[in-house]
């Protein structure tokens, strides 16, 4: 089994995607373009908040971690792991749809991979979470085909938001330098590179029917930084609003 | 303590612990109830699943079921989340389905092996029973609901979600 700060350092990235993909999809309550759209990414906020609770809770549980409340909400932005991609503010609804599709997908894979992981909470959540992120894309999907079906302006603003979200999606899997080979030596997960290229494969086949030009990943750069704490500006006004309520009074109890 | 409370009565009396969101369902009618264990001298202990992972309502149920039973049996009870086992849709029972299609609410169909698109398409409406609606969306009012379109008899309406 891999040492308990392999899976941490794993988990904590994970955790933190989800939290802070959760926070942003929250900002469309009350603000989507129709209502459906409104109800669907305050849902998926829910969700993945959700999730990140679950894994919050892992730490918590399994690995002599903090209170998951605690974690979340009152660690510096330094000992946040989360990609840039999901700390990148809503702009318009095209780019927070684009990156729906790409993180949705690249989550959906990277629970799949879990299925058989040898640290068994991971295929507990794989379980869990696999029902519950079929919506997500089948949601993500269906809006990204019929919006670049629609006519000469969305699928320009589609395809803008593929050129402009697609190196920051890449950026999701940076992989560790320190446990990276150990945890696929271990079989807790097959890694990053591995996830990489099975998102590519799941995320092609709808890019096509979408009619969209994925560029020639070779000459993208991924954002890597995240997940050595490295962060965009956006990161610490995210978490001073996300932490507001939370940080009044840490002791608290709801 | 009384150590002539037998299982059945249990499930009995988790009969009337309902849904919050859905108040014409109990616990047992969702299929969230994965155990009962009686033990001489100890609380009797139920084991529960949520739904969906992030159900808002998951401790407010856990606090149901524990009060509801305690004063239905006069016992002491412990709730506890089963981890071993999630939630999917077939756990449903089909008296459970027909009282959520009375409710307004399209039941979930059977799911043999793995949720695909298509079996969101033409979802039976509950208020005329057309499978003339299409989807409008797969997220609803809580998580665990899409909205659909009747065509027939034109209202949105909405289904308790296909969940593997």
């Amino acid at each position: 089994m891999s040492s308990n700060a392999a899976l941490t350092d794993l988990i904590i990235k994970m955790a933190d995607d989800e939290l802070v993909q959760g926070h942003r999809n929250s900002e469309w309550t009350g603000l989507g373009p129709v209502m459906e759209e409104d109800i669907a990414f305050s849902s998926m906020a829910q969700d993945k908040i959700g999730h990140a609770w679950a894994l919050y809770r892992i730490l918590h549980e399994n690995l002599g971690g903090e209170d998951p409340d605690r974690f979340a909400f009152m660690r510096p932005e330094k000992a946040f792991k989360c990609s840039h991609l999901v700390e990148m503010p809503n702009s318009g609804y095209d780019f927070s749809l684009m990156r729906h599709f790409l993180f949705d997908h690249a989550e959906t894979v990277r629970y799949e991979s879990m299925r058989e992981s040898s640290f068994e909470p991971f295929q507990q959540l794989s379980k869990k979470f696999r029902g519950e992120l079929k919506y997500h894309t089948l949601h993500a999907d269906a809006f990204l085909i019929q919006l670049c079906n629609a006519g000469e302006e969305g699928y320009a603003r589609m395809q803008t938001a593929l050129y402009e979200t697609i190196a920051l999606a890449a950026g999701i899997f940076e992989p560790s330098a320190a446990y990276e080979e150990t945890l696929i030596a271990d079989k807790v997960y097959p890694g990053e590179k591995e996830l990489y290229s099975r998102w590519l494969d799941q995320i092609y086949p709808v890019l096509v029917k979408a009619a969209l030009n994925l560029p020639d990943m070779n000459t993208i750069t991924p954002v890597y930084g995240g997940r050595q704490g490295f962060h965009t500006s956006y990161l610490v006004p995210l978490l001073k609003e996300m932490g507001e309520v939370f940080n009044l009074d840490t002791e608290a109890s709801w | 303590m009384s150590a002539t409370i037998s299982k059945e009565e249990v499930y009995e009396a988790l009969e009337q612990v309902m849904d919050p969101e859905i108040p014409v369902l109990s616990v047992i009618d969702l299929g969230m109830i994965t155990g009962v264990e009686i033990t001489e001298g100890q609380p009797v202990l139920i084991r529960m699943i949520p739904t969906f992972a992030a159900c808002p309502a998951v401790s407010y149920i856990k606090d149901n079921i524990r009060t509801v039973v305690e004063k239905a049996l006069g016992i002491a009870v412990t709730v506890e989340i089963d981890k071993q086992v999630h939630w999917e849709s077939n756990r449903m029972t089909s008296a459970a389905k027909e009282k959520l299609k009375n409710f307004g609410i399209a039941p979930p169909p059977v799911l043999e092996g793995e949720v695909r698109p298509e079996i969101m398409l033409n979802t039976p409406c509950p208020h005329c029973g057309s499978e003339h609606t299409y989807l409008r969306s797969p997220f609803g009012s809580t998580l665990c609901r899409a909205i659909h379109y009747c065509k027939s008899c034109g209202q949105v309406f909405e289904q308790f979600k296909p969940l593997e």
